[in-house]
């Protein structure tokens, strides 16, 4: 039986042979063999992976006895209702990270855009250069430069600012390290890097010509900026916003390295639930709820900043 | 007064570089520390027995040595796959490349964490052990979106027509290939790869998830953090930085004299 439908189905191709020879369908065939491999290994690697969350999200069971698909939706709402203060931080810690990456990078990409003119490239290579320590040792490094008696911090207290700040909540008492001022800190110095090169690359694409114009129609500096500058490097502000919130918003290293526990987002807690606990349903639920909040964010972000050609 | 507003943005600017270079800085001083007790965050004297002894902690170069191979593989994986994915999608028309486009952005516009986690169900429904291999897999996958930005930009900016006169001066498809194509899209594929080694290298979150009880350098320094981190972890971090800044300055001068000669 299959015998024969095999044969049925070999018997038309040596009539067809001499059309796939034709240079047309054989080119026709060529992007499709150069993205297999690519996408087989997105798909099975990076698509599969989300349906098998998927599914490991309405399991119930134990580790001992092992985990069924019993559509347990109930685990999402569980989940949310114990964790929603750490959703809740990780989105604050993550959006003020972004801003401040925005107001620190700005300048900084300005600066190297407009004004370096020969140390344009070196500036970049010191932009550039911090990547290449492990960013682990790094964010290490900000528990000596953050430490109770620092020079930092000493500065701040002499200031009075740390007073200001822990009456905002940002720090506790004289200290800095372990409070939500040291993780935002660390975020912030994490993630400047993929903020201010693209800032950099829209602003070096800027006409200086129209700043000339700007300053003929007797438009001030600060006008200049305003109404020709900032809107001309919008494509830069809104990858660099999303390059910083992003992988911000499900990071856990600056949490757990230089906060304490009042300080944790939800990135500790998936990898603790996965790691440590061993709850996968209700690990898999957060991180679910993670990306649609993300995934739902930077869709409303990208509509409204209006830029199409961002990716 | 007028000075400092007038140079405002110059101020700002150098302060964030400064935030920036900061702890550096602070990794630099330290690998010459003499630490009292397990952890090295605060100074006592200076040392060199550091830099004498590089891989005198049990673990670290071995570690060290692992996430290199790693980074080698995963870059010679995603440049491999990234470059014909970009070359597809700049030179040919076919359905599905909307479809296509956003699969390739989806990983970048991810929480590390959240792929970290449904890889992690993956291998463990698959019954697949962690380790060497499925960390492997996982840098593979998540630097593959970034070769394939990197090489589409530059075969974007490529001219065609420079293949089609190669092809009227009876190159063949190989020929073409190697000889014209390759060397514009070099750059771009540089780029990628560059970008994907530092990427491997440098990751944890993934890794942590997904490693098993392999140990790779950032999964070592993150152990250190907990159980106490030994100098030569900053001996390592400088000589990182170090070595970074010669190899891009090296090749600054190299172009330059380029330059100059071209235009003698």
């Amino acid at each position: 039986m299959s015998t024969s439908t095999l044969t049925k189905e070999e018997a038309p191709q040596p009539v067809e042979e001499p059309v796939l020879r034709k240079p047309s369908t054989r080119k026709r065939l060529v992007p499709y063999w150069l993205l297999l491999p690519g996408l087989l290994w997105l798909v099975v690697f990076f698509a599969l992976p989300m349906v098998y969350q998927a599914s490991t999200s309405v399991q119930t069971g134990s580790l001992e006895a092992g985990f069924k698909v019993t559509w347990h939706f109930q685990t999402y709402w569980d989940a949310f209702q114990e964790y929603w203060p750490q959703f809740v931080r990780s989105l604050l810690y993550a959006g003020t990270a972004t801003l401040l990456c925005l107001l620190l990078g700005y300048p900084l990409a300005y600066l190297i855009a407009f004004k370096a003119g020969r140390w344009r490239n070196l500036l970049l290579v010191l932009v550039i250069a911090p990547f290449f320590t492990s960013f682990l040792i790094r964010t290490l490094a900000w528990k000596t430069i953050l430490a109770d008696d620092s020079v930092v911090v000493e500065a701040l207290n002499a200031l009075h600012f740390l007073d200001v700040t822990s009456w905002l909540g940002w720090t506790e008492g004289d200290r800095v390290l372990a409070t939500p001022m040291a993780v935002v800190c660390g975020l912030t110095y994490n993630f400047l890097p993929f903020m201010i090169l693209p800032l950099y690359t829209s602003l070096e694409r800027i006409d200086g010509r129209l700043h000339e114009a700007a300053q003929d129609l007797y438009a001030s500096p600060a006008t200049t900026f305003r109404k020709v500058t900032f809107p001309l490097s919008m494509p830069g502000v809104v990858s660099g916003t999303l390059l910083t919130f992003i992988p911000a918003s499900g990071d856990y290293v600056n949490a757990e390295l230089l906060g304490s526990t009042d300080t944790k987002m939800v990135g500790n807690v998936i990898q603790s639930q996965f790691l440590r606990v061993l709850d996968y349903p209700t690990a898999a639920a957060l991180s679910f709820i993670l990306m649609a909040i993300v995934l739902a964010m930077v869709t409303v972000y990208i509509r409204r900043a209006g830029t199409e050609d961002l990716v | 007064m007028r000075w400092i507003r007038r140079n405002l943005v110059v101020i700002a600017g150098l302060l964030t570089l400064a935030y920036m270079i900061l702890p550096n800085l602070v990794v630099m001083a330290f690998s010459f520390n003499k630490p009292k007790g397990r952890f090295n965050y605060s100074w006592q004297e200076f040392s060199l027995d550091a830099w004498k002894d590089p891989c005198g902690v049990a673990d670290m170069c071995e570690s060290l040595s692992l996430s290199l191979q790693l980074a080698a593989w995963a870059t010679v994986g995603a440049v491999v796959l990234g470059t014909m994915i970009a070359f597809a999608l700049v030179r040919y028309r076919f359905r599905a490349r909307g479809a296509i486009n956003s699969l390739i952005f989806l990983p970048m516009a991810m929480p590390e964490v959240v792929m970290a986690a449904s890889l992690l169900t993956l291998f463990l429904n698959m019954g697949i052990e962690l380790g060497f291999w499925t960390v492997l897999i996982a840098h593979i996958m998540f630097c593959l979106s970034f070769v394939v930005t990197a090489v589409k930009a530059r075969v974007m900016s490529m001219d065609p027509r420079l293949e089609e006169a190669a092809r009227d001066l009876y190159a063949g498809p190989t020929q073409t290939f190697l000889r014209v194509t390759l060397p514009i899209a070099a750059p771009g594929i540089a780029a990628g790869a560059l970008l994907a080694f530092a990427l491997s290298f440098d990751d944890f979150i993934i890794t942590n998830f997904n490693a098993g009880s392999t140990v790779t350098f950032p999964m070592f320094v993150w152990g250190s953090a907990q159980r106490g981190t030994p100098v030569q972890i900053n001996v390592i971090g400088t000589a990182m930085f170090v070595l970074a800044v010669l190899v891009v300055v090296a090749g600054q001068i190299i172009t330059n004299r380029r330059k100059k000669s071209a235009t003698a």
